[in-house]
């Protein structure tokens, strides 16, 4: 493994330049490389959600990219998605429903919630859980998960409406 | 779990609770009782947790393990050279080079009278016994280095011969530890007197075999630990995802030779442990004594594959039941024979004979009989180990009760909700004591089954089941009563030798600004632990509970504890904290006092300060109380010593265990040419005696339930007869996923335990208890029309058309 690539990689707004090895996974870099230790790694395989992260505004898995799969893209974690403010409507939602318990599942939650809260602004309550079958929770059971985002839904369209 | 039909006939589900102090509300006092979002939630929300893989130390090294293929073979060579010259790489260990470090263990205890196992070791010396048992580590710079090192392993086998099955197991055909004589861990037999006599009695006996799959916790986190020896002190501090941090502080310090004084174990944020994490793993005793040999920090993280090959399995259970009734409904008794496989160890402190024998204990719980016969064989196979995961035996003992006393009802032709009223002990009985010899201080079975019939509406539900099945369509409804374990007290563990608390401490401390600081011994696994703490030292002290920090996890810090397991962290740690902060209460009335020169009895805390009991009006801010405490008691009276900080233990020992109970019930529609079961709704009516917080209550059943469905459902660890996993990763074992997953509707009844004055009794696993005999006596339910039944979890669709006879 003594090749090495240069990556350039907007994280969190910011341009981040690291020589990374071709076989590093985006997770793997985001966790080691950057600190950013907000999203997890759960299963390594694609299977759990714990990692999910956005890339040029949509959602994957860290585990299933490479870092310099991501050089040129743009990458956003929970991180800064929490300080830019576009997540505040579904965190507040989630604590005041107690829609976590480890937390170790939520940031990947957080962000697949986001997705489906942006793209499917009509949601029903099946096709929350459906949309949310990619992101395990082994804690809660989901239920409030699945109400904490039908609230968050609710009260966009009611924004809109009115 | 997926399929065709909807929801039309079912009305929503009630939303879950949503709770009625949000954070920033204050409420001076009482806040035991009330829905309060926990605090700690808010850094989790944020990704701003500390799980102990997000620690990083100076000079980190880490290990990864090379493991069996075999799941029994004899080690003809092993050699490291090659793996120990790979770029990267500091150390390559084989096991008798880690034994130098660290001793082995046999994990028996006294009380499971003749339990045996063999010594085991940290890193396996000479055989393997399982697939995926380590026999050698490598340590590296990076993971991914110490995973490269593993190809160069130069290793060489024996295949030994196989046990997989259990009745080959208990037939002793092959005996997998030659030195122990027989395949047999663990036996018990137990028969109350006239038992022969009543069953010969009986009108009517039912009996029914059920199978139980393998399977797992599954934690998001895997097992993560980081040991840092210092060898400057002879001190190793362990960060470590665990649920009891002062056992294993013992066990460190114990198996590695270092004083316990000098031993610090910190747990961090948890992902998820479910039992996982309160169990003794040899690659974690590797990875410390690693760090005492390298005399550097060094981290073990289990990557999935290696949790599904080594974190604790659990459940394999063959039971033949017998059921022994009236023709009026009056069960006379049971007869229970067990055969559970635990793989070629017990597990250490707590041992693999602790499920069984709860299925003993346990099985017939919630019914008045008398007579009981019990049989239980604990076998040694070539497969992962098992051991104590949520709910212990309770998913078992439910199980097989609920079906059995399903199966009577049809029989008899009685509807299972009226059967179950004829049999349930009655609520005035006690204290009862059960044939198994458990006593029950006070149950609520009676209220909780007519608690949940009006909730689910239980008729409403027949009469639409019987107009569907005019449509063919098929749906089932199951009740499962249940009793379960909670706060035990040492009758568990400690009585049989084990250096495991029973105990939990609290200490309170108020700060010189008037905040209070609390250090608990038992821990937080997002559970809510230290949520209900601020919620129970804010009532007690009397300050609004934004002034309450809780500090847990930590053996350098906290009072000397058990921690979590066996749903005992609120009844437990949460009276020791509630007669802290009431302690502490009353020491800063003893000041105030002192300070306003007035009868303490004429004083009260509440909102943050010291007032008048009768008018209320504030006479002492508690920043002024710390204030003159910690600065200025130059001012209190000469011999008047300020106590702001104070200590309370607290340990159940009136009762072995504060037995709770309660009663769920399942609503399935069965596909009868797919075998696919939906899981339309759930219900659980539980009784925890006290609730702290309806709404980490009902979330954390609903997370109970919601395993103990994936086992009767999804869930199986399956084996080859080579003892070979076919299904160790998430791609090809399956949990609940959020579309398989129903609503779930969660109520209490109240029933304060008496032993304690906050009341609590435990909650953690009821859910996981109840929930798969709730859903089989549904399926069974669904299955009448045709006149099969199933009796093998978890019923995939294969196992439901094999018993339609349609494959």
């Amino acid at each position: 493994m003594d090749e090495f690539f240069d990556a350039t990689i907007t994280v969190n707004g910011k341009p981040v330049m690291r020589r990374v090895e071709p076989r590093q996974h985006l997770i793997d870099f985001l966790r080691e490389e950057l600190g950013l230790t907000g999203s997890h790694c759960g299963c390594e395989h694609g299977a759990c959600g714990a990692c999910t992260v956005r890339v040029d505004g949509e959602i994957r898995r860290g585990c299933l990219m490479l870092a310099v799969q991501a050089h040129g893209r743009s990458v956003d974690t929970v991180e800064g998605l929490t300080d830019n403010g576009e997540l505040s409507a579904l965190q507040q939602a989630f604590h005041e429903r107690n829609a976590l318990q480890c937390g170790f599942c939520t940031p990947g939650m957080l962000l697949t919630a986001q997705e489906l809260v942006a793209t499917c602004p009509d949601a029903t309550r099946e096709e929350i859980r459906e949309f949310m079958s990619g992101n395990l929770c082994r804690c809660t059971g989901y239920q409030a998960i699945v109400d904490a985002i039908e609230e968050v839904i609710a009260t966009q369209r009611k924004g809109a409406s009115g | 779990m997926n399929d065709r039909t909807g929801l039309e006939l079912l009305a929503p589900a009630p939303r879950a609770e949503k709770p009625d102090a949000p954070a920033k509300t204050r409420v001076s006092i009482g806040y035991i009782g009330q829905s309060v979002p926990r605090a700690g939630a808010r850094r989790l929300l944020q990704g701003r947790g500390s799980y102990t893989d997000d620690l990083k130390l100076p000079r980190l090294a880490h290990v990864v393990f090379f493991r069996s293929p075999y799941a029994h073979a004899r080690i003809r060579k092993l050699d490291l050279t090659i793996a120990a010259r790979q770029p990267g790489v500091l150390a390559a260990f084989d096991g008798r080079a880690i034994a130098e470090y660290c001793t082995p263990w046999v994990a028996v205890l006294a009380h499971l009278k003749g339990i045996k196992s063999p010594p085991q070791h940290a890193v396996a010396i000479e055989r393997a016994c399982w697939q995926g048992e380590a026999v050698a580590a490598i340590v590296a710079e990076s993971r991914a280095q110490g995973e490269d090192a593993l190809a160069h392993v130069e290793a060489e086998w024996e295949e030994l011969p196989v046990v997989t099955d259990m009745d080959d197991a208990l037939s002793n055909r092959s005996v997998i530890h030659p030195e122990l004589g027989d395949n047999i861990c663990f036996k018990r037999d137990f028969v109350t007197e006239g038992f022969e006599d009543a069953f010969a009695k009986a009108d009517v006996v039912v009996e029914e075999t059920y199978g139980f799959g393998r399977h797992t916790g599954v934690t998001l986190e895997g097992r993560a630990i980081v040991a840092d020896y210092n060898a400057g002190e002879h001190s190793l501090t362990v960060y470590q995802a665990t649920q009891a941090p002062h056992m294993m502080q013992d066990i460190f310090s114990r198996h590695l030779n270092i004083p316990e004084a000098n031993v610090r174990v910190i747990c961090k944020d948890v992902g998820g442990s479910y039992g996982i994490k309160v169990h003794v793993y040899p690659d974690e005793m590797a990875t410390a004594a690693i760090s005492v040999m390298l005399r550097r920090p060094v981290k073990f993280i289990a990557d999935r594959l290696e949790s599904f090959l080594t974190d604790i399995h659990a459940r394999e259970h063959k039971v033949k039941v017998r059921l022994a009734c009236m023709t009026d409904g009056r069960i006379i008794g049971f007869d229970l024979d067990d055969l559970t496989s635990i793989g070629p160890y017990s597990v250490y402190p707590r041992t693999s004979g602790i499920e069984g024998n709860q299925v003993v204990n346990l099985t017939g719980g919630p019914y008045a009989h008398k007579n009981y016969r019990a049989k239980l064989n604990v076998v040694f196979t070539n497969k992962n180990v098992t051991c104590q995961y949520r709910a212990v035996g309770h998913p078992i003992a439910v199980a097989i009760t609920e079906a059995i006393v399903d199966l009577a009802a049809q029989k008899l032709g009685i509807d299972p909700a009226e059967f179950r009223r004829r049999n349930l002990i009655p609520d005035d009985a006690y204290p009862y004591t059960f044939p198994s010899g458990l006593k029950f201080e006070q149950l609520s079975h009676h209220q909780c089954l007519d608690k949940l019939l009006e909730l689910m509406d239980y008729k409403g539900l027949r009469a639409e089941q019987k107009r569907l099945r005019e449509k063919k369509v098929y749906r089932g409804i199951g009740l499962a009563a249940m009793i379960e374990v909670t706060n035990p007290s040492p009758a568990f563990y400690g009585v049989g030798g084990a250096r495991i608390s029973a105990q939990d401490g609290a200490t309170v401390r108020l700060e010189p600004t008037g905040m209070v600081t609390c250090l608990v011994s038992v821990t937080e696994q997002g559970q809510g632990t230290e949520a209900i703490f601020q919620q129970i030292c804010a009532t007690a002290v009397g300050v609004s509970i934004d002034k309450v920090r809780v500090i847990t996890g930590d053996t350098g810090t906290t009072p000397y504890g058990g921690g979590t397991w066996a749903s005992r962290g609120a009844g437990i740690g949460g009276e020791a904290l509630l007669q802290a902060g009431k302690a502490l209460r009353a020491n800063i009335l003893e000041l105030a006092a002192a300070v306003l020169n007035v009868d303490k009895n004429a004083l009260d805390v509440s909102a943050d300060a010291v007032r008048d009991k009768a008018t209320g009006e504030a006479k002492l801010p508690l920043a002024e109380v710390g204030r003159i405490g910690y600065f200025r008691p130059d001012t209190l009276p000469l011999k008047f010593q300020a106590e702001l900080t104070v200590t309370r233990h607290y340990t159940p020992r009136e009762y072995g265990f504060t037995f709770t109970n309660g009663i769920q019930a399942s609503y399935v529609e069965l596909d009868p040419d797919t075998g696919f079961v939906k899981l339309l709704r759930h219900w659980c009516v539980e009784d925890c005696g006290t609730v702290i917080n309806p709404m980490l209550v009902d979330e954390q059943i609903r997370g109970g339930v919601v395993q103990g469905l994936g086992g009767a459902m999804l869930e199986e660890c399956l084996y080859s007869d080579e003892g070979q996993l076919l299904n160790g990763s998430l791609a090809d074992y399956l949990v609940p996923m959020s579309g398989d997953t129903p609503d779930i509707v969660v109520a209490h009844i109240s029933t304060p335990t008496r032993q304690s004055e906050l009341g609590a009794k435990g909650v953690g696993e009821a859910g996981t208890a109840g929930a798969p005999g709730a859903v089989m006596n549904a399926i069974n339910d669904a299955l009448v029309p045709f006149g099969k039944r199933v009796t093998v979890q978890p019923f995939t669709p294969e196992r439901i058309l094999k018993a339609l006879g349609k494959i």
